[in-house]
């Protein structure tokens, strides 16, 4: 069995674990949430030894080659010795300074960062409160902002979004990150963009919509938001003032059931690939509910999208508690 | 010149690989075996596949042939789906410029490793 010390101390570990479940049980609290390597959560920097194979996966460049894991999808087979510090000093701390309602159960939570943090707008950073509760959100707002602004579904029983929802404006939370790689590239100005999210998807969406705006897109943007009915909706005037002033800009509001006007009725998915047959030389973006948004990749692909021009971030949350996974 | 460079090297398996992925993905004969739920991890193994059976550089060993597949043995892979993800083999290439001679010696190099890939 691989010998395994976290910060100094010597941690056991079994055959086929990961590091994030040897750790747990040792008592060691690491952050974590999606226990499935979305969330980037359970950062961790291996100190000695090689980082277990398959454990870098959609790591940014520069913190696999620093030796970070992530802790759920390592599985030890050699000697290691991780540390849990070097991870917590890679965040900086935010303060809560808003949190307004957009819709019947989705909150814009506003925070302030205590020093400028650089990232592309689209990408998601993992915010931690100081019980170690982590979970991630994609940041809505675009750089240069005051805030970092992010759309919150409040979800029954969740223990962050709850949290969230009663309005603990003045709270401090450590932010570490930015990650993940749906974000818009200036080099695609003339290539048509399809955004395509359910829910709080929206978010990274609106974020990459001004973006594009911002650097002066100039191929159609065609911006699909799913919700179960049209209450879950949200920045519909908003989205509609966006198209209505932008010629290349269109927005389809999409509910599965309970039509109102100027909304499609279908299955998200159903409604993107009946408008698109050929994505070859399209930029698409998929946020949101994790099935619907492997399911969109593939079709996506299959429609002749190049999997590096697919930009997917499905919203993985975490296991219902006393489930083991 | 060794064949992956005359074929284009790193480069040309870079542009073969969505095509190929693509066609597996989209032929009932063989998509099962290649349902991946993470298809970027999926992308990152058609193109060991094909940076390999193009004469490219890699550390692979008949013996990880045999374990890399011997799941997908167990799903019932058998010779005709090898025949099969030559004859998309040799079409992707064809697309992209190679002759019928190097495509010949691209498919005696995904034969050679037949028997381990059926773990035989
Ligand atoms: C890369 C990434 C980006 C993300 N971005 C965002 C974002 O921008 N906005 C956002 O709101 N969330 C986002 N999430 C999800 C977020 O990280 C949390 O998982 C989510 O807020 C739930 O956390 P919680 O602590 O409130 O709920 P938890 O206490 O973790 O409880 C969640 C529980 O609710 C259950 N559940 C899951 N979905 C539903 C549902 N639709 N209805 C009812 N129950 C459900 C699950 O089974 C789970 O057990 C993102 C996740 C990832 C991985
Ligand atoms: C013809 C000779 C073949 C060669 C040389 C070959 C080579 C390879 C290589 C190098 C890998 C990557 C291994 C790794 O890094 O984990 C791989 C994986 C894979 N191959 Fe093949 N392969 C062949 C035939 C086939 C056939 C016929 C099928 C199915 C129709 C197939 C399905 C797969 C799948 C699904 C994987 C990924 C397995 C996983 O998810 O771990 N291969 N192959
Ligand atoms: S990435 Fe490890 S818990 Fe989410």
């Amino acid at each position: 069995m691989p010998a395994l010390r976290c910060d100094g101390q010597s941690v056991p570990v079994e055959a086929g674990e990961s590091l994030l479940e040897a750790l747990l049980k040792a008592g060691v609290p690491l952050p974590h949430s999606c226990r499935a390597g979305a969330c980037q959560s359970c950062l961790v920097k291996v100190t000695a030894g090689e980082p277990p194979a398959g454990s870098q996966v959609g790591l940014r460049p520069a913190l696999a080659q620093q030796g970070f894991v992530l802790g759920c999808l390592a599985r030890p087979e050699h000697d290691l010795e991780i540390s849990t510090d070097a991870a917590a000093a890679a965040s900086i701390r935010g303060t809560i300074v808003g949190v307004t309602p957009l819709s019947r159960d989705v909150v814009l939570v506003s925070i302030s960062p205590s020093e400028p943090l650089s990232y592309r707008a689209g990408q998601f950073l993992t915010v931690l409160r100081d019980d170690g509760l982590a979970r991630s959100y994609s940041i809505a707002s675009l750089p240069g902002s005051p805030y970092l602004d992010f759309h919150v579904r409040v979800l029954p029983g969740g223990r962050m979004s709850q949290w969230f929802a009663s309005a603990p404006v003045g709270s401090d939370v450590a932010l570490r990150g930015p990650n993940g790689e749906c974000f818009y590239d200036p080099a695609a100005v003339d290539m048509p963009l399809v955004l395509a999210g359910t829910g709080t998807g929206l978010a990274p969406l609106w974020a990459v919509l001004h973006d594009a705006l911002r650097h002066g897109h100039r191929g159609p943007i065609d911006l699909l938001h799913g919700a179960r009915d049209p209450e879950g909706l949200y920045l519909v005037d908003a989205l509609e003032a966006v198209a209505g002033t932008h010629p290349n800009v269109s927005y389809s509001p999409c509910v599965l059931t309970g039509s109102v006007e100027r909304t499609t009725v279908g299955a998200l998915d159903d409604v993107v690939f009946g408008r698109y047959s050929n994505l070859a030389g399209h930029q698409v973006f998929l946020c949101g509910d994790p099935t619907l948004v492997q399911k969109m990749k593939r079709r996506a692909f299959l429609a002749g999208a190049r999997l590096a021009d697919i930009h997917a971030d499905a919203f993985v949350t975490a296991p219902k508690p006393g489930v083991a996974s | 010149m060794a064949l992956f460079d005359e074929l284009g090297g790193a480069a040309a398996v870079d542009k073969a690989v969505d095509i190929f992925y693509r066609r597996m993905l989209a032929d009932d004969r063989v998509a099962r075996f290649f349902e991946g739920v993470d298809m970027d991890k999926q992308a990152a193994k058609q193109k060991a596949f094909l940076t390999m059976v193009m004469g490219g550089p890699h550390n692979y060993t008949g013996k990880d042939m045999r374990t890399g597949h011997a799941g997908l043995v167990s799903k019932g892979l058998n010779d005709t789906h090898v025949d099969v993800v030559i004859e998309h083999l040799g079409a992707v290439l064809k697309e992209l410029g190679a002759t019928d001679a190097q495509i010949g010696q691209v498919a005696a190099l995904a034969n050679s490793v037949r028997n381990d890939v059926l773990s035989r």
